[in-house]
C-alpha cells in the first residue's frame, strides 16, 4: 500500500445542491489508510451524493475531495486509480461474458496483462464457473459479486461499497464479508454503506452518521455506542411487578407481568444499587441482564429514524 | 494520453456492435441494397445525372455515403444513450478516461462502423453495376471524415437525450431528412434556384458530394470545398463534444 502519512479519504466542506435540496451540507470527514469505516443514514441523507462525489460521478458546488492525496478533480486520475466503487444499483453490460467484462474494465484503468488477478478474483467471489457466462445470464447475487470484482480489477487501495449486501441472501453475504475483511486485512480501506446496522457494527472501526446532508456523529464505534442511552437492565421477578419507585419511572422501557426493562446510563448508575431500591418495593428478584445498546439503537435516537430503515 | 485505456474502450465499442452484427451490420446493407434495386431499377435509363454514368451507378456512391453516415451516428448515439438508460455508463465514468480518450475511442468506432457497413455495401453493389474509382484515397478520406462528424453529432444527442425516442426522434427528424436531401439520389443541380441554394447549407450534401467525387471524378461543387467544409465540421464537432465532455453535462451531474 502507500505512503500511510496521508488520509485514504479526505472531504472538506463539500456542499452540492440539487434545486431546492441541499443534498451536501458543509460536509467534512477524513478516512485514515487501512480504516474499515462505516457511513450511515436514513435513505435520502446524502450518503450516495457523497460517494458519487468521491468517484467523480458528479460535481459539487463547493470544497475539495481527495482520495489518497490527490484532488478528485483535477487529479482525476490519480484519484480514479486509487478508487474501487461497487455501486449501489445492479448494473451490467449486457453484451459481454464475465471475464470480458472484466477484461475491459481492467484495460479501462490502464492495466495491462492482468489474467492472473481477474483469474484471483473470480475464484474468491465464486464466479470461475460463471467466467463465460453472458451477464445476463447471472442471478442478482453474482451480477453483484461480479460489480464487486470490477470495483477490484485495478487493485485500488481504498475501496468504496454502496450497500454490497441489499437483497443478498445470508450465505453470500457472509463469504462477501469474508472476502472484504480479508482485503481489509491486507491494507485496503474500506468504506461501506449499510442497510444492516449490525452488519457495519460488526465490520467497521469507525463510523460516520449522515443525516439531511450534514455529518451528524463522526466517531468510533466504541465512542458512538457509549453516546447512546447506554445500556438496558432487565429484571425478571418471582410475582408480577406492580410497584417502581417513582425515581425509575422515567426509565421504564417496558413492564410487563413479571419483567421490567429499565434504562440504565453507564456514567453514572450502580446497578447494585437500583436493585436495592426494587428490592425495597418488596419485589423478589429472580434474574437481572444487563442489554448494551446496539448501534441501531444509537442511530434511531441520532437521527430520528423510528423505522430504524437505513440505507 | 493513456493509449491502452483509450484502445481498450475502442475494442469494447467495436465488439458491442459486432456483437449484434445482424442489426448492426447487414440490416443497414440489406435496406441499402433496396433503395439501389428499386431506385436503380425504376430510374435506369430515364435519368443522366453525370455524362457516361448510369444512374445505378451514380447512386452507389451517394447509398453508400448515407448507410455509412447514417451508421455512423447510431453507433455512438445508440451506445451512449442504452448505457446511460442502463445505469452501464458508470463503467465508463469511474476508470480514468480523460476526455479526450472517451472522445476518441467512441468516434473510432463510428468510424469502424461506418466502414463495415460501406464495405458490405459496395461489395454487394458492385455484382450489380459497374463502379469506377477515380480516386480510392478521396473516397477513404470522405468515408472517415463523415463518420467522423457523424460520430460526433451520435455523441452530443446520446449525451443529450435521456429517452430513446429522443434518440428516435433526432434521427428521423434531422439525421434522415437532411442525407436524403443532399444529393444522395440526384444531383442538386437539377433542384430549382431557391432548392439548390438551400442544399449548399446542408453540411451533408458536401459528404455525399465530396464522396462521389472520388468514384466519378465529377461533383457538384469542387472536391476541395466539400472537403473544406467537412474539415470545419469535423473540428467544430469535436471542439462542442470536448466542451460537453469536460463540462460533465449529463454524464457527471446527474
Amino acid at each position: 500500500m502507500n505512503n500511510t502519512s496521508e488520509a485514504a479519504i479526505t472531504v472538506a466542506g463539500v456542499s452540492k445542491r440539487f434545486g431546492d435540496l441541499l443534498a451536501l451540507d458543509n460536509v467534512s470527514l477524513s478516512i485514515s489508510q487501512g480504516e474499515f469505516f462505516g457511513l450511515l443514514g436514513p435513505n435520502g441523507a446524502g450518503k450516495s451524493t457523497l460517494i458519487s462525489a468521491l468517484a467523480g460521478l458528479l460535481r459539487v458546488d463547493s470544497g475539495e475531495l481527495q482520495i489518497m492525496g490527490a484532488d478528485v478533480r483535477r487529479e482525476y486520475r490519480h484519484a480514479r486509480r486509487n478508487l474501487g466503487v461497487v455501486p449501489q444499483e445492479i448494473v451490467i453490460d449486457p453484451f459481454f461474458t464475465v471475464r470480458q467484462t472484466l477484461q475491459f474494465q481492467s484495460g479501462y484503468f490502464g492495466v495491462k496483462n492482468n489474467e492472473q488477478w481477474i483469474d484471483e478474483l473470480l475464484e474468491q467471489l465464486n464466479l470461475t464457473d460463471k467466467q463465460d457466462n453472458n451477464m445476463r445470464q447471472l442471478s442478482g447475487g453474482m451480477k453483484r459479486r461480479v460489480l464487486i470484482a470490477q470495483a477490484l480489477v485495478h487493485k485500488p487501495p481504498v475501496l468504496v461499497l454502496d450497500e454490497p449486501t441489499a437483497g443478498v441472501d445470508v450465505e453470500l453475504r457472509q463469504s462477501m464479508w469474508r472476502f472484504i475483511r480479508r482485503l481489509h486485512g491486507e491494507g485496503h480501506t474500506i468504506v461501506l454503506t449499510t442497510h444492516y446496522l449490525e452488519e457495519a457494527e460488526q465490520l467497521c472501526d469507525r463510523i460516520g452518521i449522515i443525516n439531511q446532508g450534514k455529518i451528524i456523529a463522526l466517531e468510533s464505534k466504541q465512542d458512538l455506542l457509549a453516546r447512546g442511552l447506554g445500556s438496558k437492565l432487565l429484571v425478571r421477578a418471582a410475582h408480577t411487578i406492580e410497584t417502581v419507585p417513582l425515581e425509575y419511572q422515567e426509565r421504564i422501557v417496558r413492564q410487563q407481568g413479571r419483567e421490567l426493562e429499565l434504562v440504565l446510563y453507564r456514567d453514572r448508575d450502580s446497578i447494585m444499587e437500583i436493585l436495592d431500591r426494587l428490592r425495597a418495593t418488596s419485589m423478589q428478584i429472580e434474574h437481572v441482564s444487563v442489554v448494551n445498546d446496539s448501534l441501531e439503537d444509537v442511530f434511531v435516537q441520532m437521527t430520528g429514524n423510528g423505522t430504524g430503515e437505513v440505507s | 494520453m493513456n493509449w491502452y485505456s483509450c484502445y481498450t474502450l475502442f475494442r469494447k465499442e467495436i465488439a458491442r456492435f459486432v456483437k449484434v452484427w445482424l442489426q448492426t451490420v447487414v440490416a443497414p446493407v440489406v435496406t441499402a441494397l433496396l433503395y439501389l434495386l428499386v431506385f436503380g431499377h425504376v430510374l435506369e435509363g430515364r435519368v443522366e445525372v453525370f455524362p457516361g454514368v448510369s444512374y445505378a451507378a451514380f447512386l452507389i456512391p451517394g447509398l453508400l455515403m448515407m448507410t455509412v453516415i447514417q451508421n455512423a451516428f447510431a453507433n455512438t448515439s445508440s451506445s451512449i444513450i442504452q448505457s446511460k438508460v442502463m445505469g452501464s455508463i458508470i463503467f465508463v465514468m469511474l476508470p480514468p478516461f480523460s476526455e479526450w480518450e472517451f472522445f476518441l475511442a467512441y468516434i473510432g468506432a463510428a468510424i469502424m462502423r461506418g466502414l463495415a457497413v460501406g464495405v458490405g455495401v459496395f461489395l454487394l453493389a458492385i455484382f450489380y453495376v459497374d463502379v469506377p474509382i477515380y480516386n480510392f484515397f478521396i473516397i477513404m478520406l470522405f468515408a472517415i471524415l463523415g463518420s467522423y462528424v457523424m460520430g460526433a453529432i451520435g455523441m452530443v444527442a446520446g449525451i443529450w437525450a435521456e429517452k430513446f425516442d429522443q434518440i428516435a426522434a433526432f434521427q428521423s427528424f434531422l439525421i434522415v431528412p437532411l442525407t436524403f436531401l443532399s444529393g444522395v439520389f440526384y444531383s442538386i443541380k437539377s433542384l430549382p434556384p431557391l432548392w439548390y441554394e438551400l442544399s449548399k447549407w446542408n453540411p451533408f450534401f458536401y459528404m455525399i458530394d465530396g464522396f462521389r467525387y472520388g468514384f466519378f471524378g465529377q461533383s457538384d461543387q469542387p472536391v476541395v470545398l466539400s472537403f473544406v467544409a467537412m474539415l470545419i465540421a469535423a473540428m467544430g464537432l469535436t471542439f462542442v463534444c470536448m466542451a460537453i465532455l469536460r463540462s460533465g453535462y449529463k454524464l457527471r451531474d446527474a
